[in-house]
C-alpha cells in the first residue's frame, strides 16, 4: 500500500508536467486544427533557457532560492514564448490556408530545426544542475522500512501546475482574449467578420502554449536535474498522446490525459518493467482510440458533406 | 499595395533582428558545458551572437526586397509560353530519360564506389517513397510510422537468415508478407480513425516497434542489433572471391564492385516493380477505390465501397513494399540496429512523398533524388545536417506546399483526360 501511494505521488507529478505540455498541443489543435509537432521541442528549449538562466543567476552570487526560481520562470517563459511566436510566424502562418499536410510537415521540419539548434548551440551532452529545491516530508512510515515520501520539489511542481491551470481556465473562459480564441476555434471567417483579429489571436495561442511548455521544461529541469537536446521528442509524443487521450481540443481533457499518461507510465515502471513503459503508454493510446475515437472528454466530430 | 519605402523595410528588419537577439541571447550568447568537476560552467559568445543577429538583419532586408520585386508580378508572367512548352516536353520525356540513366549508372560510374553506394541509397528511398505513396498519396491515409514496416522487413530477413540460414531470395517475399501482416495489424485499430488521430496512432505504432526491438534483447539483439547478415547471392552463386564465386564461374577477375553493381540492379528492379505494381493497381477497382477514399470517405461509403477492405489493402500493400525495402537494407548493410529505424526516417520518407506531389510517381522519384542527394551534399557539415534538413523542409513547404510536381492526371475520367492541378483536390484526410 505504501509503495502504491508513493507511485501515485510520482505519477501525479510526472502527469502534471505532461499535462502542461499537452495543453499547448490541444489549444493549437483546437484553434488551427494542426498538430504542432515542434511543441515538444519548445518544451526542451524552455528547459534549456531555465538551465542557462539558473547558471547566470548563480554566477552573479544570488542565493535566495525563491528569487532564483521566480527569475528563472519569468525569463524562461518570456523567451520561450517568443520562440513559440517565431515558429508560428515563420513556419505555420504562410501555410494556414494550404492543404492540411503542409503545415504538419513544416512542423516536423521545425521540430528538427529546434532540437538540432539546441544541439549545435549548446552541445550534445546532458546538462546536469545541482538540486535547487531540497528536502521533503515523510507522509507515512511503513512497517517494512519503506516510507512514503513527498519531496518539496514535487509539491512545487503540482502546485505550480494547478495555479497555472486555474489561471489559464480563467483566461480562456473570462477574458476578451479567451473569447476571441474560442470564437476563432468555432469559425475563423465569422470571427474575422465580427472584428476579431484572427492572426493576433492565433499568435497569442502559440505564445501561451509555449509559455506553458516553458514552465513544464523548467519543472522537468528541477525535478530530474538535467536537460538534453533530445528530451523534447519523447516528451512531446507523450504529451500529444495525453492530449489525444483526453480528447483533443479540450483543456481539462489535456490535463486529465496528462495525468493518466503519467500514472500509467509510473505504475507500469513500478510493477512491470521500466523498459516497456513507453510501449505501455502508446499501447493504451491505441486501445483508447479504438473504443473512444474522440478521447475521454472530446466532442464527437460531426461529419459534414 | 505594398509599402516600398526604405524606412518600412528597415523597420521590419530591425524588428527581426531584435527578435533574433532575444531568441538567441541565452542559447547562443552563452555556452554551457560540464566543467572538470562535473559541474556546469558557462562562457560567453557575444561575437557569435552579434554575427547571427547581423545575418538575420541583412537576411530580412534581402527577403523583403525580393518579395517586393517578385510579389506584384504573378508567377504565370514569370514563365513565358515557350518555356512552359519546353517544360511540358521535358516533363513527358523526363521519366524514360531518368530510367535510362538509372540503368546506365553502374556502367558510367563503375569505378566510383561512392556514387554507386549513393545511388543504391537513393533507390532505396525511391522504393520507400513509392511504397508510402500507396498509403498517403493514393489512399490518403497519413502514416507517420512507415519506418516500422521497413524495420519489420529488415529484422525478418536478418533473423530468418542468421537463425535458419535461409537465402535472400526466399526471405525477400517472406519479409514482404510479414510486413504486410503487420500493416493489416496496424490497419485494424485505425479503421475508425481519421486525419490526425490516424497520424498519431501510426507514429505510436512506429515507436512501439522500435522500443520492442531495443528491449527484446534475446530475440533482436537489443541496441547492439544483428550483425553478420548474409549478403545476397547471384541466384545461388555467391559474389565472393572463392573458386565457385561469381567472378570465377564467369571467368572474370574478382572485384568487390561486382556485388555493389549487383545490389544496385536488385534495388532498381525492386523499385521498378513497386512502381509498376502501383501503376497497375491504380487501374484496378481497388486502386480506384483508394483514390475515391482519398477524395471523400463519406461519398465512398454511400457508393457502397467497402471501406475496411480498401483501407486494409492500402496499409498492407504499402507495408509490403516497405518490408521488401527493409530486407534489401539488411542485406546491403550486413548489420542492422534499432537506430536505423527512428522517427526521422519516417519523416524523411513522408517528406519525399509530399514533396513529390503525393500520388505522382515521377515526383516521388525526383524528390528522393533531391532529398538524399541534398543530405549527402551536407554530410561534411555533420551536426548541421539535420538543421539544414529541417530548414529545407520548412522552406520547401512554404515555397511549394503541393510538392515539386503539383499536377497529376486522374486515372478515371469522363470523355476527355485533363491534367488537374492538385490544388483542386484534397488529400491526407484519412
Amino acid at each position: 500500500m505504501d509503495y502504491f501511494a508513493q507511485q501515485l505521488i510520482n505519477g501525479l507529478v510526472l502527469g502534471s508536467i505532461y499535462g502542461l505540455i499537452a495543453i499547448g498541443y490541444t489549444m493549437v489543435y483546437g484553434i488551427v486544427g494542426m498538430i504542432n509537432f515542434a511543441h515538444g521541442d519548445i518544451f526542451m528549449i524552455g528547459g534549456f533557457i531555465a538551465m542557462i538562466s539558473f547558471l547566470v543567476l548563480i554566477s552573479f552570487g544570488l542565493t535566495a532560492v525563491p528569487v532564483i526560481l521566480l527569475v528563472m520562470l519569468l525569463v524562461s517563459m518570456a523567451i520561450t514564448a517568443l520562440y513559440g511566436w517565431t515558429v508560428e510566424r515563420i513556419a505555420y502562418r504562410p501555410l494556414r490556408h494550404s492543404f492540411r499536410l503542409a503545415p504538419m510537415l513544416s512542423a516536423i521540419g521545425m521540430s528538427f530545426i529546434l532540437s538540432n539548434f539546441a544541439q549545435v548551440a549548446q552541445g550534445a551532452r546532458v546538462k546536469p544542475i545541482p538540486p535547487i529545491i531540497t528536502g521533503g516530508h515523510t507522509l507515512h512510515e511503513g512497517a517494512t522500512g519503506f516510507n512514503v515520501q513527498l519531496s518539496n520539489i514535487q509539491i512545487v511542481v503540482v502546485v505550480t501546475t494547478m495555479v497555472l491551470l486555474a489561471l489559464f481556465t480563467w483566461l480562456v473562459s473570462r477574458t476578451r482574449l479567451g473569447r476571441d480564441m474560442r470564437a476563432c476555434e468555432q469559425d475563423q471567417t465569422m470571427a474575422a467578420l465580427l472584428g476579431v483579429d484572427v492572426d493576433r489571436t492565433i499568435s497569442f495561442t502559440f505564445v501561451i502554449g509555449a509559455a506553458l511548455a516553458a514552465v513544464a521544461g523548467m519543472m522537468y529541469l528541477l525535478y530530474y536535474g538535467l536537460v538534453d537536446f533530445f528530451m523534447g521528442f519523447v516528451a512531446g509524443i507523450k504529451a500529444f498522446t495525453a492530449a489525444v487521450l483526453g480528447g483533443i481540443g479540450s483543456l481539462p481533457g489535456a490535463m486529465l490525459g496528462g495525468l493518466a499518461i503519467g500514472l500509467i507510465e509510473t505504475f507500469w515502471s513500478a510493477y512491470f518493467s521500466v523498459e516497456y513503459k513507453d510501449v505501455a503508454a502508446f499501447s493504451i493510446l491505441i486501445v483508447v482510440l479504438i473504443f473512444l475515437p474522440t478521447g475521454l472528454l472530446g466532442r464527437p466530430e460531426v461529419e459534414k458533406v | 499595395m505594398l509599402d516600398t519605402k526604405p524606412a518600412f523595410i528597415l523597420k521590419k528588419a530591425s524588428l527581426s533582428a531584435l527578435v533574433a537577439l532575444v531568441l538567441f541571447s541565452l542559447m547562443i550568447g552563452l555556452r554551457t558545458e560540464a566543467g572538470p568537476e562535473g559541474k556546469l560552467i558557462y562562457w560567453t559568445r557575444f561575437g557569435d551572437l552579434a554575427t547571427i543577429v547581423a545575418i538575420v538583419f541583412g537576411g530580412s532586408i534581402v527577403i523583403e526586397l525580393l518579395r517586393q520585386w517578385i510579389g506584384p508580378v504573378g508567377a504565370a508572367a514569370l514563365v513565358p509560353a515557350w518555356l512552359q512548352k519546353l517544360m511540358d516536353f521535358v516533363g513527358r520525356w523526363l521519366g524514360p530519360a531518368l530510367l535510362g540513366f538509372a540503368i546506365l549508372v553502374p556502367v558510367i560510374f563503375y569505378d566510383q564506389r561512392y556514387i554507386l553506394d549513393l545511388a543504391i541509397l537513393v533507390l532505396t528511398y525511391v522504393m520507400l517513397g513509392w511504397g508510402l505513396n500507396v498509403v498517403v498519396g493514393l489512399a490518403g491515409l497519413l502514416d507517420l510510422g512507415y519506418v516500422a514496416f521497413y524495420a519489420v522487413g529488415a529484422y525478418s530477413y536478418a533473423l530468418l537468415a542468421t537463425t535458419f540460414g535461409l537465402s535472400f531470395w526466399i526471405c525477400l517475399p517472406l519479409a514482404g508478407i510479414l510486413a504486410a501482416f503487420w500493416g493489416v495489424l496496424l490497419g485494424f485499430p485505425v479503421l475508425r480513425l481519421r486525419g490526425d488521430y490516424l497520424a498519431i496512432v501510426t507514429l505510436a505504432f512506429g515507436e512501439i516497434i522500435r522500443l520492442v526491438l531495443i528491449n527484446w534483447q534475446d530475440f533482436t539483439g537489443g541496441p547492439n542489433g544483428i550483425s553478420g547478415i548474409p549478403r545476397p547471392s547471384f541466384f545461388g552463386i555467391p559474389l565472393t572471391a572463392d573458386e565457385d564465386g561469381f567472378a570465377a564461374r564467369f571467368g572474370l577477375e574478382f572485384s568487390p564492385t561486382h556485388r555493389v553493381v549487383f545490389l544496385f540492379y536488385v534495388i532498381l528492379a525492386m523499385a521498378l516493380l513497386t512502381n509498376w505494381v502501383t501503376i497497375r493497381l491504380r487501374r484496378l477497382p481497388i486502386g480506384r477505390a483508394w483514390e475515391a477514399l482519398r477524395e471523400d470517405e463519406v461519398a465512398c461509403r454511400a457508393l457502397g465501397i467497402n471501406i475496411t477492405a480498401t483501407k486494409l489493402t492500402a496499409f498492407a500493400t504499402g507495408a509490403m513494399f516497405g518490408g521488401f525495402a527493409g530486407a534489401f537494407f539488411a542485406t546491403r548493410q550486413g548489420f542492422i540496429s534499432p537506430e536505423s529505424f527512428t522517427f526521422q526516417e519516417s519523416a524523411l520518407v513522408l517528406a519525399i512523398v509530399v514533396l513529390g506531389g503525393m500520388g505522382s510517381q515521377l515526383g516521388v522519384a525526383l524528390a528522393a533524388v533531391a532529398m538524399i542527394g541534398g543530405f549527402e551534399l551536407f554530410r561534411g557539415l555533420d551536426q548541421y545536417r539535420m538543421l539544414v534538413f529541417g530548414f529545407a523542409m520548412v522552406l520547401l513547404m512554404i515555397w511549394r506546399p503541393r510538392g515539386l510536381v503539383g499536377h497529376r492526371a486522374p486515372t478515371v475520367f469522363l470523355k476527355q483526360s485533363r491534367a488537374i492541378s492538385s490544388d483542386l483536390v484534397k488529400e491526407g484526410h484519412g
